[in-house]
């Protein structure tokens, strides 16, 4: 699109036009989903057309910080789905730093999620006194903790990143893909078997009523008048988060993309051998990609398991890991907007496609074993074959990418 | 084949290779025989010099003859899956050595495997043949059509979703890999489902006959340790034996494993020397494929129940048994599994044992094969058997 005023008008009026649409009507249903998409393809429109920077902030401001909070308190089910796709841009901007910056393939990623929500959810609950009952004084932790566990749990997560990246980053990249994958296990395992000798993790039951951030907001909103039940007050609250999440991740992920850092690991990234040549030092760049993208899961985790109110350790498994993995892979490699734009399709598959199209077939009465919802892996696996075979830079390629692929 | 045109010098060879033949089938058999041996004397020692250093903790249990009365089955437990690991393994290895990319599939490639066999006895048992079939034949049948389903499928999981991507980046191929396992566990998973044999598959077998009472030792305190074998192990052990055998012949004696081993030592100079690269890559797809798919059968016959994930678990630990013994190493695949199928089982009976039941061996028993391949790849990449092979560039 040209840069000239019939471009702004189509633009804006295609925003208006989804916006209109998606507040008239707020039910959930399939023609709501497909307006839905739509009003989210806005930002992918703003994305791709040639208009002016502030322009296209002021327009994705508007939309996803009005426009989508104001619908959410119309309908809870779509601000919990924009709610998740935050989260898994997030998460996938993150695994990105660590497979397409640095060329490192990491199948365990969730482990890492899965310590920031367990960290979160033993020290905000009762758990943390069963580890050590002299604890049971000073946990579970107040709701105002929540803000000063969040760099907490940034540390601890770069830390796992460290000790797991130690032993394997010596060596080559299949090496450290099936390592990672057992790691992803071991954690998964050992969430569900530390409730003896000590209960850590209260095993496979899980840990409920995990603690959420306060609600200082709440008084002021209701002397504007704004009359909301909690639990909306906690979708928005949770939504905004999450959506400052997105922003801090996008800027910091740019801005080492664009360093010396993001410099280093696309040198380790294309020739390995090459890099140690020029002088890039190896192991602790790597350390370093593995140590952003633990930290980043680690966050996001701690949202999560404040979100949810509950965690155990099948959500962790490792259909998770790979979910996050077809996001990068989807998108592009190493391309930030394709990687926000495979995070945002993926999601949205499995929380809207998926669960819609299973409703409309459970009413042909066809065989339960039809069901859609049931074979994530499967949907999964082809996208990962087909997206390497004829696709491999993905949707929104990284330029850089595009013509590595392409030049042999 | 193509490998005929460098095989005229070897004509002089050839006279004496009867002695050298043997010598390079028997001589891997016999050091991982040796090698068995070692490791179950090593780890009994083990088991029992802590037990008898416990003892003074649990003064309610007699520790030492808990330990010794369980000694003998946990070592055919530790021999059982030790060839369930070394015949994936092989698998991951011969890959691995021809085109330095690990298979991801190959787990469910074993998978598929075991689903032939549960599919062939459930056609039988529907038919009613099942009951009266004689035990050895039933094995040799299901066998065989499990090698050819699972070779066949490796062949095309190669041909579709490898090939093209031969040149690509690293990541490339591995990415594919891990999608082909994912389709393959729920497509097996869909078909499961659909034609009622449901999740949980119970892998019917005529009557294999009795347990095999090997030898019976006398404790101190007076009980008796017995080391029996049942039929199902014993045939286990037998066939990844034979087949052990079988590819180590293949591998080192013939032309076509001359061929193998050139594509694995650099494939452009074999191409140049004559040997059809393309199809060696797809013959060594379908000889570990054929592999992992009778390892399938024998072990769902073993373990009686199979579900569509079982190829995850025990893919991932037979590629620690291939790493464990050096990646790319045949004999050294072989060592690698019956290692881990020993550290296995030791952990797995002993684990509770020691700690009074506060952990549960079984549950730990996964995390044994993450933590050695961890350790090995900070303290040894190259395995035990490997050598360190400078970096191509």
């Amino acid at each position: 699109m040209k840069s000239d005023p019939v471009a702004y008008f189509l633009v804006t009026a295609y925003a208006l036009l989804t916006t209109t649409l998606l507040l008239r009507y707020p039910r959930t249903n399939l023609a709501t989903d497909l307006i839905f998409v739509l009003f989210l393809g806005t930002i992918l429109i703003l994305h791709k057309s040639a208009l002016a920077k502030s322009y296209k902030l002021l327009i994705s401001s508007l939309i996803l910080g009005l426009a989508l909070p104001f619908f959410g308190t119309l309908n809870p089910f779509y601000i919990d789905v924009a709610t998740f796709i935050g989260i898994f841009v997030v998460l996938a901007l993150g695994l990105n730093v660590v497979v397409g910056f640095a060329g490192l393939l990491d199948l365990g990623y969730v482990a890492f999620y899965a310590v920031g929500a367990y960290l979160w959810a033993i020290f905000s609950t009762p758990q943390a006194g069963q580890i050590w009952p002299a604890w049971s004084s000073h946990f579970p932790l107040a709701p105002l903790w929540f803000f000063l566990f969040i760099p907490f749990a940034l540390i601890v997560g770069a830390a796992m990143g460290v000790l797991l990246g130690l032993p394997v980053l010596r060596l080559r990249g299949d090496y450290l893909a099936i390592v990672t994958l057992g790691f992803g296990e071991v954690i998964r395992v050992l969430a569900t078997n530390l409730d003896r000798p000590i209960n850590i993790t209260n095993g496979a039951q899980g840990i409920k009523s995990i603690g959420r951030p306060p609600l200082f907001f709440a008084p002021f909103f209701q002397a504007l008048g704004w009359n909301l039940s909690e639990s909306q007050l906690y979708q928005l609250y949770f939504y905004f988060l999450v959506l400052i999440m997105v922003g801090i991740t996008l800027v910091v992920v740019r801005h080492l993309n664009d360093s010396r850092i993001g410099r280093a690991w696309t040198a380790i990234r294309e020739d390995e051998t090459a890099a140690i040549a020029m002088g890039v030092p190896l192991v602790k760049m790597k350390l370093l990609a593995f140590a952003v993208g633990a930290s980043f899961a680690s966050v996001m985790g701690m949202l999560f398991a404040a979100k949810q109110l509950f965690i155990n350790p099948p959500t962790f498994d490792l259909i998770r890991s790979i979910s996050i993995l077809s996001m990068v892979i989807l998108g592009g490699m190493g391309s930030i907007p394709g990687v926000i734009l495979g995070a945002t399709l993926v999601t949205l598959l499995n929380l809207q496609l998926l669960p819609r199209i299973a409703m409309e077939l459970g009413q042909l009465n066809l065989p339960p074993y039809i069901d859609p919802t049931r074979y994530q892996r499967m949907i999964f696996g082809l996208l990962l074959i087909l997206m390497t075979i004829f696709r491999s830079e993905g949707i929104l390629p990284e330029d850089r990418r595009q013509k590595e692929l392409h030049e042999k | 084949m193509n490998v005929n045109n460098i095989s005229d010098s070897e004509a002089s060879l050839a006279r004496r290779t009867l002695g050298f033949t043997l010598q390079n089938i028997f001589k891997p058999i016999l050091q991982i025989i040796l090698f068995i041996l070692c490791s179950i004397l090593f780890l009994s020692f083990i088991v029992i010099f802590l037990a008898l250093i416990l003892r003074g903790s649990h003064t309610e249990i007699d520790l030492l003859n808990n330990v010794l009365v369980i000694l003998p089955q946990v070592i055919i437990d530790g021999l059982v899956r030790g060839f369930l690991f070394a015949t994936i393994a092989l698998g991951y290895t011969m890959v691995y050595g021809v085109l330095e990319f690990i298979n991801f599939a190959h787990g469910e490639i074993f998978m598929v495997g075991a689903f032939t066999g549960a599919g062939f006895a459930s056609i039988l048992n529907h038919f009613g043949f099942l009951k009266g079939f004689p035990a050895i034949p039933f094995l040799i049948i299901s066998l065989l059509l499990g090698m050819f389903v699972s070779g066949s499928l490796a062949l095309l999981t190669e041909r579709i979703a490898y090939r093209r991507l031969r040149n690509a980046p690293r990541l490339v191929p591995l990415i594919s890999a891990l999608g082909v396992s994912l389709l393959l566990q729920d497509l097996m998973r869909m078909i499961v489902t659909a034609t009622g044999l449901g999740f949980n598959t119970s892998y019917r077998t005529p009557d294999m006959g009795k347990p095999w009472q090997i030898a019976k030792f006398i404790i101190p305190d007076g009980r008796q340790a017995v080391m029996s074998i049942d039929s199902r192990s014993l045939n286990f052990i037998i066939a990844a034996m034979i087949m052990l055998i079988g590819l180590n012949y293949l591998v080192s004696a013939t032309k076509l494993g001359k061929a193998i081993r050139a594509v694995a030592e650099d494939r452009h100079t074999a191409s140049l020397m004559g040997v059809n690269v393309n199809q060696i890559i797809s013959l060594t797809f379908l000889i570990g494929g054929a592999l992992g798919g009778a390892a399938g059968v024998l072990f769902g016959i073993r373990v009686g129940t199979i579900d569509p994930y079982i190829g995850f678990l025990n893919g991932l630990k037979a590629f620690t048994a291939a790493v464990l013994g050096g990646i790319g190493n045949i004999t050294g695949a072989m060592v690698g599994g019956i290692l881990l199928g020993f550290l296995e089982a030791f952990v797995a009976s002993y684990l509770s044992l020691f700690t009074n039941g506060e952990f549960a061996g079984a549950n730990y028993a996964d995390i044994t094969a993450f933590s050695i391949l961890i350790l090995i790849l900070i303290f040894r990449p190259a395995g035990l058997l490997g050598e360190t092979v400078a970096q191509k560039v």
